[in-house]
């Protein structure tokens, strides 16, 4: 079988944000590939452009937020009627965000599971409504059918009672109901490919782990692809194929699952990676952790974002320039100068 | 391979973080204040209030003449606006005004002549009065300077009686404004006390306090505040009339303050370190003063600068009724009765100048509210 | 929620019973009664009446007899649906206050709806462009709206009407249907009038109504669920239309709770600068001449009116907001 062509791809993505006091630099150069069928996990501590980057892809940014350059590139679904195979490569940056192009493919092709399932939903209109509308909005069938149809995501989602849950209003609804919901309205269309943003920050840890499960269930039955943001090593560990990392707006490491996770390049996720506790872990052991904090976006350290947190910085090369990402295995890439020296001798 | 964020150089960030340093140790009142000024309307305003209390504290200065002072002859003369340069050159001076009889109505007809021109001086000597009711002096900012007791100055016209609209503009600036000030005052000190315990103590004192703020807020103001005004006793003296109005105007303006400090001190009392000063065994007096209050101190001088413009609006709209203050009294509500009539209006539009006065002062203090109310917060956003 | 308006309508008679005591010792509180300053009017144009013709009017009013008997006197009255008898006119109250009433609620509810139609579009469109020339002249028309005294505004514009048109733009109806009865003609003649009081009245409400519109949907149109449906595809305008507009409403129509009271009372500056047919002028009547029980029953009318305003504004807030009318029926 030979590779299956992207769906997704980023390339060099820049997002800033122009406000009084100066210019946020959210998203610095951002570039990765998301295939059909794959869990793609984003990870990063808050503040990191993680999110940011994501409603880039669903052209999502608000004023005073821009995408300053950088293409995405979406692989739309057939075009030509129910036989075709047609596919089409969109460049997502270059549509007009509320235009009638964007607003197809968002909700249809792209589907977004947001972060906080209490505010995510309208407090005054029903759960139902608000999935029947999105329903409606892609797909021409009667308020009536709608309605069969929601109630069928609601089962595939395992919301029980489903058809009171339709008529109830999102703060009548626990956490992980809520959860639910969210999922199955994203799923509504049957979209190509699920951004999850943070799904499981907000709810309890049995709640997490069966959102998890669901997401992955569902994702095999359906062959979706999903990107999946989180600030939580563990929960990537579970669910994803490929791993981005990301700090100040900037990729740090890329690769296979197994690859971040037994084989890390980059100081960065060795540190990460050193704090998780695990079973080997010490008793009474204080967990390792990052020294210093994450920098005022205003004041972005000059060179590698990273180096004045650096257990391993070099002073006069991390400092002064930023690192570019370099493929330092098959499948596995690295922005760091340790690994560029090494090279570079080799 | 430098990218435009390694451009910075490392003095800016030295100077980015002393910027942080400065904001993280400013108090409290000095960020209020760097927020204030980013808004230059409300600046403006600041001024133009201070000047207004200028006004306030000084009227005879102002004044070119006796408010009081009547004469039948003179009666409906048009504004004689003042200008700034005299042939080319810097200097004041007024067109002077000639009146004609009218042959069929038998009424004085005055015309603006602007050939004629009374030049008008600075610090000019004129009614005797006591400066702040301590120093004797005849000295006013402007007056005619001719020497020439004929060339008199009315410079926003007189009314049906022949009283200088001016001089009576300053002394009823000095009456609205006032009343607004010490109404509010009045209402700070019934709201805060009040408000106060409801929110500090709760239970019994909060409950009663809460249905009596609700009792007021649902009584129809208008109509509630002339019956009051009119049952003050006619006879009373000015001063009696101008307390008793003060007075009424804050009984029913409370409650509104009382309810916004209510509402901060149900939140502060969660608040973390109003649960250390208690276990550091602070007195409850303590707290409250030295710890509660002045967090939202900023709000409630905010939330009193918005609530003079509605005094001075209610005062206003009551004199003009005939129920507020009442003549000899002068205020601008005084000052527009004489507005009441719309023929002498389309006679004299000159009449309508205090109305426009109020809306200026009205203005202003809206403004300057709004952006104490934005700078209030410094720690949100 | 049923529960929930059944309980405000009990409270109703308590507060009605509170305010009826604020009215009585407010109509109480001058000095000296009606007769007297009835007497005083008299002897000052010279003419003069007998003292047994006194003692006898003081007994037709009650006027002699201790004063809680007359507030329960007055009570009784008022209960039965009598306001009794005008010291002054020498006829019913009801006759005096009847057509006014109407009037004057029609002025307000006029006011009213001119509030809420300009205000919910002007707000929709400044928040969804904010800082643009629009929103800034919005924004200034409405400092400028706020600022500006009711009685102010009636002048300047009457004053214009009156020097540039000839018009005198005062009353509510044509002299030839002052005194005619109710029909289509007269409504029509209404109109033609109602309109410039009906603005008037309105500029201030409208301004503020705009400026809490504005800043209800700015921050509502932050909320993630706005997010929620553009991820959907939802068109722009649609989207906020149906949501956060939706969710804006919500606390101006809290609002309504104290705007409709004060277009009541504020119609009674209006009315006199204007000179309509309201009960605000009859009231002002009312109080110089002590004509006690007139100026009392208006007063109580006013009461009822404010009440009846928060009623509205409670009751339409629990239709509107699922959460809150599901909170009625959870107590």
């Amino acid at each position: 079988m030979n590779a299956p062509a992207p769906l997704l791809s980023v390339r060099n993505l820049k997002v800033q944000f122009a406000l009084d006091e100066g210019v946020v630099r959210a998203v610095e150069g951002v570039s990765f590939d998301v295939y059909p069928g794959k869990v793609f996990g984003i990870v990063g501590e808050s503040g990191c452009g993680k999110s940011v980057a994501m409603k880039a892809v669903l052209r999502l940014i608000e004023a005073p937020g821009r995408i300053v350059a950088g293409e995405i590139l979406w692989r739309r679904k057939p075009q030509g009627g129910p036989g075709s195979t047609q596919e089409e490569v969109v460049d997502v940056t270059r549509l007009d965000p509320n235009g009638s192009v964007m607003r197809g493919l968002r909700g249809a092709e792209m589907a977004l599971i947001p972060q906080e399932p209490m505010a995510a939903f309208s407090p005054v209109h029903t759960i139902g409504d608000q999935i029947v509308e999105a329903i409606r909005l892609h797909q021409a069938v009667s308020p009536r059918e709608g309605r069969r149809l929601a109630v069928e995501l609601f089962k595939s989602v395992g919301m029980p009672m489903p058809e009171q849950r339709l008529d109830a209003y999102s703060w009548q609804l626990s956490g992980g109901l809520r959860q639910r919901a969210i999922i199955a309205m994203a799923l509504s269309c049957n979209p190509r490919l699920l951004i999850a943003d943070e799904p499981t920050t907000a709810v309890d840890v049995t709640t997490q782990a069966q959102v998890l499960r669901l997401l992955r269930q569902l994702q095999q039955e359906r062959d979706a692809a999903i990107i999946f943001i989180t600030h939580d090593l563990g929960v990537i560990a579970q669910v994803a194929h490929d791993v981005l990392v990301m700090y100040l707006g900037l990729v740090m490491e890329q690769g296979p699952v197994n690859a971040i996770f037994h084989a890390p390049k980059h100081p960065y996720t060795q540190a990460l990676l050193r704090s998780i506790p695990t079973v080997q872990s010490t008793p009474r052991e204080p967990l390792p952790t990052i020294s210093g904090s994450i920098p005022h976006p205003f004041n972005r350290p000059r060179g590698c974002p990273f180096h004045p947190r650096c257990p391993q910085s070099m002073p006069g090369r991390c400092d002064a320039a930023t690192p570019e990402l370099q493929a330092v295995g098959p499948d596995q890439s690295v922005s760091c100068f340790l690994y560029q020296t090494a090279e570079a001798k080799a | 391979m430098s990218s435009p964020t390694a451009a910075a150089p490392p003095e800016a960030e030295l100077a980015a973080t002393a910027a942080e340093e400065r904001v993280s140790v400013a108090s409290n009142w000095t960020l209020v204040w760097w927020r204030f000024r980013k808004h230059r309307l409300a600046l403006f305003c600041t001024l133009l209030l201070i000047g207004f209390y200028l006004v306030v504290l000084v009227p005879d200065f102002f004044a070119t003449q006796d408010p009081e002072a009547t004469d039948a002859k003179q009666a409906f003369i048009p504004a004689q606006p003042l200008h700034l340069f005299n042939a080319g050159q810097l200097g004041l001076w007024a067109p002077a005004v000639a009146g004609k009889r009218n042959a069929i109505t038998l009424r004085m007809e005055w015309q603006v002549d602007e050939t004629r021109r009374i030049p008008v001086g600075v610090f000019v000597q004129g009614e005797p009065y006591k400066l702040l009711g301590l120093i004797e002096t005849d000295r006013h900012l402007l007056g005619p300077a001719s020497g020439d007791a004929k060339d008199r100055l009315y410079l926003l016209g007189t009314d049906r009686l022949g009283r200088d609209q001016w001089s009576r503009l300053m002394f009823g600036t000095r009456t609205s404004m006032t009343i607004g000030m010490i109404a509010v005052a009045f209402s700070i000190v019934l709201g805060v006390i009040l408000g106060g315990i409801s929110g500090y103590f709760g239970g019994l004192p909060d409950l009663i306090i809460q249905r009596l703020v609700e009792l007021l807020q649902s009584l129809p103001t208008i109509p509630i505040w002339l019956a009051l005004t009119a049952a003050l006793p006619q006879d009373w003296r000015p001063e009696q009339v101008f307390f008793a109005i003060t007075l009424i105007l804050s009984l029913l303006g409370w409650t509104t303050l009382a309810r916004e400090v209510r509402g901060r001190f149900l939140a502060l009392r969660e608040e973390d370190f109003v649960l250390a000063a208690e276990l550091a065994g602070c007195s409850r007096m303590r707290i409250i003063t030295r710890h509660m209050v002045p967090t939202f101190m900023s709000h409630i001088i905010a939330t009193s600068t918005l609530a003079i413009p509605v005094m001075i609006i209610n005062e206003t709209s009551l004199s003009f009724l005939g129920l507020g203050l009442r003549p000899p009294a002068i205020s601008w509500g005084v000052l527009l009765q004489e507005a009441q009539n719309i023929q002498t209006v389309a006679l004299a539009p000159w009449l309508l100048v205090p109305g426009l006065v109020v809306i200026v002062a009205v203005l202003a203090f809206n403004l300057v509210g709004d952006g104490l109310r934005d700078a209030a917060d410094p720690y949100t956003h | 929620m049923l529960r929930f308006i059944v309980q405000r309508l009990l409270l109703l008679p308590v507060l009605l019973f509170v305010f009826s005591v604020v009215v009585f010792i407010l109509i109480q509180a001058p000095p000296g009664d009606f007769l007297d300053s009835y007497l005083a009017t008299l002897a000052s144009s010279g003419s003069s009446v007998d003292e047994a013709q006194v003692v006898a009017l003081r007994q037709q009013f009650g006027l002699d007899e201790p004063v809680h008997i007359q507030y329960l006197r007055w009570m009784e009255h008022i209960l039965q649906g009598n306001l009794g008898l005008s010291l002054e006119y020498q006829r019913p109250n009801i006759e005096l206050i009847g057509e006014r009433l109407v009037l004057t609620v029609l002025l307000a509810l006029f006011s009213f709806v001119f509030t809420w139609a300009v205000a919910i579009p002007a707000g929709i469109f400044s928040a969804t462009h904010p800082h643009s020339g629009v929103d800034y002249i919005f924004t200034v028309l409405n400092y400028i709206g706020v600022a500006t005294p009711n009685f102010m505004l009636a002048l300047i514009l009457m004053w214009v009407a009156y020097s540039a048109l000839g018009l005198s733009v005062t009353g509510l109806f044509s002299p030839e249907f002052i005194d005619a009865p109710w029909g289509w003609a007269r409504f029509v003649d209404l109109l033609k009038h109602i309109w410039l009081p009906m603005i008037i009245l309105g500029v201030a409400g409208t301004a503020r109504l705009t400026r809490v519109m504005r800043a209800n949907l700015l921050d509502e149109m932050t909320k993630p669920y706005v997010v929620t449906a553009r991820a959907k595809g939802l068109s722009e305008w649609r989207l906020v239309l149906k949501y956060p507009v939706r969710l804006a409403l919500n606390p101006l129509v809290s609002t309504i709770g104290w705007y409709l009271p004060q277009l009541f009372s504020g119609s009674l500056i209006v009315a006199t600068v204007m000179n309509l047919p309201n009960i605000g002028p009859l009231l002002l009547r009312a109080l110089t001449s002590q004509d006690m029980y007139l100026a009392g029953s208006i007063l109580f009318i006013y009461c009822f009116l404010t009440i009846v305003g928060t009623l509205i504004s409670d009751i339409l807030l629990a239709l509107l907001d699922p959460r809150i009318r599901m909170e009625g029926a959870k107590a």
